[in-house]
């Protein structure tokens, strides 16, 4: 009997403790840059598109509303044809992110993504591409890795020694 | 008062006309309801309030709750509202009508022959004097009626008595509070 | 007979405006309370509750009657019609028929019944007839459990309401609810009727079975109870019923044991919804705070405390009372 009486006054002291929701569309909540909310594709600090179609995002997709097809410019340099995401299928887990070897795609904190038309969620490339580099400054995935393409051959990159001829025995 | 008297009269009698004639328990009671809410406002304008006061809460409110409780636990359906309508067939009719017109003869005879019937809007009949009646020259039934109520409540007890081991209850409560440390704080 | 004159035409009047009136004003009170109610749960949750539609959200009582009204008044095939339609009007038919003989002020109320106490007691044991018609009618195994759980929680309950007022009764020597609040001028029935004022205020949150005695509509064993079936404005009825329930218990409570409009300085009428807010209030604060009992603990409850702590009250007031007389 005390208890419930015990409940009662703390439940009564309750009017004096400060609210722990906020108006939400007046008072926006602070979002950690590593929320995990709509997806964009970044490009390189050249400006140029990070993705390069390998179609991991798309595999590592647990609910798989990730759409990749691929294509090759004349240098030799692959890129997505299309990159289409159902953000109504999205679930937010950040898988693609991580499986992405480029950094191209990249989940950012913004969660206000409502429609009222269905097909509204389904983003195009157009979209998602945005014009800067995201969470990864300076990184461009071209310029590091060991593929010869636009110009740039096989080990002209950076930290990368020259290749290895393999048809002679002079070291 | 008198047009209300004269209503709640005729709406009685229908009522309890309904009663008997419906087919389905649970309407019936719930005629047999209005029936008694019809006869407190009665006698409310026979001058007796408390009576009708004491009519709604008993009987509407108490008892005929405890009626509707139980018929509605018997699951009565369609085949049984059937069953009843076959039994109030014609021919059942004319044994309890006759027995009824017989009665209604009785009382007729009794009216015409003058007597005393009361008056609408009389002195309001109220609890003090209800009390000193029930308490001076009624005295004996009144007890009677209390020693009725008390070997039912007796009756109740006994039947309601819990037979269950209270030192097994206990070691199966403190096993239950084991399995829960700080529960109970 | 039919032969009025001007003056009980003008009296006539006079009383139905004013019967109205007051029934508008508790039926309106009573659809604001479900603002209120939801604005203190979110101050003792510490949250906001409703605060969009209008200054504070008052609004809110508004939009949901609109939503309510446009709502498909679904009667289930398998229903008794005739009852299941029935069942919601009984309950706020009651409550507001003992509203009849609250008095709010010296001058407002609609009527002095001498029978006062009585007539409150009888309407709030019909009450029960829509909560088990309501149950039965649904034929829903969890409408009808709901039904028979209220059917002898209300019954209960009823006994120690009715024995708590007895007190009071005997102090003021009538059942009047305004002699009662006359006969509280030196000194609130709470002070020495404080057990039964207890008892009352327990009986009145079962009888119209709130928080934490709303083991009828308990949502986690029987869905909703005894309006699981109801939908639209049947279930909006059910709704109202309730929160016309807690203010007739608030000023039950007020009349019966605080003094009614009784206070210094202040009109009458401010003293009396003072003090009937702070129950209403006190209301939520309960079904914020406490959890609900088993059944049996329910039961066993009235039968085994509440009881003997009611006729243990009458017997010493009514000996007091005729050692003093």
């Amino acid at each position: 009997m005390l208890s419930v009486l015990r409940t009662i006054w703390m439940t009564l002291m309750h009017t004096f403790r400060k609210r722990d929701t906020v108006l939400y569309p007046e008072e926006k909540p602070y979002l950690p840059p590593r929320y995990r909310g709509r997806i964009v594709l970044t490009r390189d600090p050249d400006g140029a598109e990070r993705c390069v179609a390998c179609n991991l995002c798309s595999v590592a997709c647990p609910v798989d509303c990730i759409s990749v097809v691929k294509a090759e410019d004349e240098s030799g340099r692959w890129y997505p044809e299309t990159f289409r995401i159902n953000f109504s299928r999205c679930i937010y887990c950040g898988y693609c992110e991580e499986a992405c070897p480029t950094y191209a795609i990249q989940l950012t904190p913004d969660f206000e993504m409502g429609e009222f038309d269905r097909q509204n969620m389904v983003y195009e490339k157009s979209d998602l591409t945005i014009s800067g580099v995201g969470k990864r400054p300076g990184y461009n995935f071209y310029r590091v890795a060991g593929m010869a393409v636009g110009g740039k051959d096989k080990g002209e990159a950076e930290n990368e020694a020259a290749p290895i001829d393999v048809k002679t025995l002079l070291p | 008062m008198e047009i209300a008297f004269y209503l709640a009269a005729i709406v009685a009698v229908a009522a309890t006309a309904r009663v008997i004639s419906c087919a389905n328990a649970v309407h019936a009671l719930l005629y047999l309801i209005v029936s008694l809410l019809s006869v407190a406002i009665v006698f409310y304008t026979l001058g007796a309030p408390f009576a009708a006061a004491l009519e709604v809460i008993v009987y509407a409110g108490a008892i005929m709750v405890l009626f509707v409780f139980v018929i509605m636990m018997l699951n009565l359906n369609q085949e049984t509202v059937a069953r009843e309508r076959s039994w109030l067939a014609p021919r059942v009719w004319i044994g309890p009508g006759v027995l009824g017109v017989v009665l209604i003869g009785v009382l007729a005879v009794a009216l015409a022959s003058g007597g005393s019937m009361g008056n609408v809007d009389s002195t309001p009949l109220m609890a003090e004097r209800i009390g000193m009646t029930m308490f001076g020259p009624y005295v004996l039934i009144v007890e009677l009626a209390a020693f009725v109520l008390l070997g039912a409540l007796v009756v109740a007890a006994h039947l309601g008595r819990d037979d269950r081991d209270v030192a097994e209850e206990k070691r199966v409560a403190a096993a239950r509070g084991r399995r829960h440390p700080g529960g109970e704080q | 007979m039919f032969g009025f004159s001007t003056d009980t035409l003008i009296d006539f009047a006079f009383t139905a405006f004013e019967t109205i009136a007051i029934l508008l004003a508790v039926v309106i009170a009573a659809a604001l309370l479900i603002w209120v109610e939801r604005r203190l749960l979110g101050v003792w949750q510490d949250r906001y509750g409703p605060n969009r539609v209008g200054p504070f959200g008052i609004l809110q009582v508004a939009a949901d009657m609109i939503k309510i009204f446009f709502k498909e008044d679904w009667i289930p095939p398998f229903a008794d019609k005739a009852v299941f339609v029935i069942a919601p009007a009984i309950i706020m038919f009651t409550t507001l028929m003992a509203f009849a003989v609250v008095p709010f002020t010296e001058t407002i109320g609609v009527v002095d019944l001498n029978i006062g106490i009585l007539f409150v007691l009888a309407m709030s044991s019909l009450g029960v007839y829509s909560v088990i018609l309501a149950g039965w009618s649904s034929d829903n195994k969890y409408a009808l459990l709901g039904g028979m759980r209220t059917a002898a929680q209300m019954i209960s309950y009823e006994v120690f309401m009715g024995l708590s007022l007895l007190g009071v009764v005997l102090l003021a020597g009538s059942f009047d609810l305004r002699a009662i609040v006359e006969s509280q001028a030196g000194m609130w029935n709470v002070i020495p009727q404080f057990p039964a004022f207890v008892i009352f205020f327990i009986a009145g949150i079962a009888e119209i079975h709130r928080a934490p005695f709303d083991l009828p509509e308990a949502e986690q064993e029987l869905t909703a109870g005894y309006h699981t079936e109801y939908s639209g404005m049947k279930f909006g009825m059910f709704f109202v019923g309730e929160y016309l329930g807690i203010v007739l218990i608030s000023c039950l409570t007020t009349v019966l044991f605080f003094g009614g409009w009784l206070g210094p300085i202040l009109p009458g009428f401010v003293w009396f919804a003072l003090k009937a807010g702070f129950f209403i209030c006190f209301f939520v604060l309960l079904r914020a705070a406490t959890v609900r009992p088993r059944y049996d603990q329910l039961m066993a409850f009235g039968w085994k405390i509440l009881l003997p702590i009611a006729l243990v009250n009458v017997a010493i007031t009514g000996a007091v009372v005729v050692a003093m007389a």
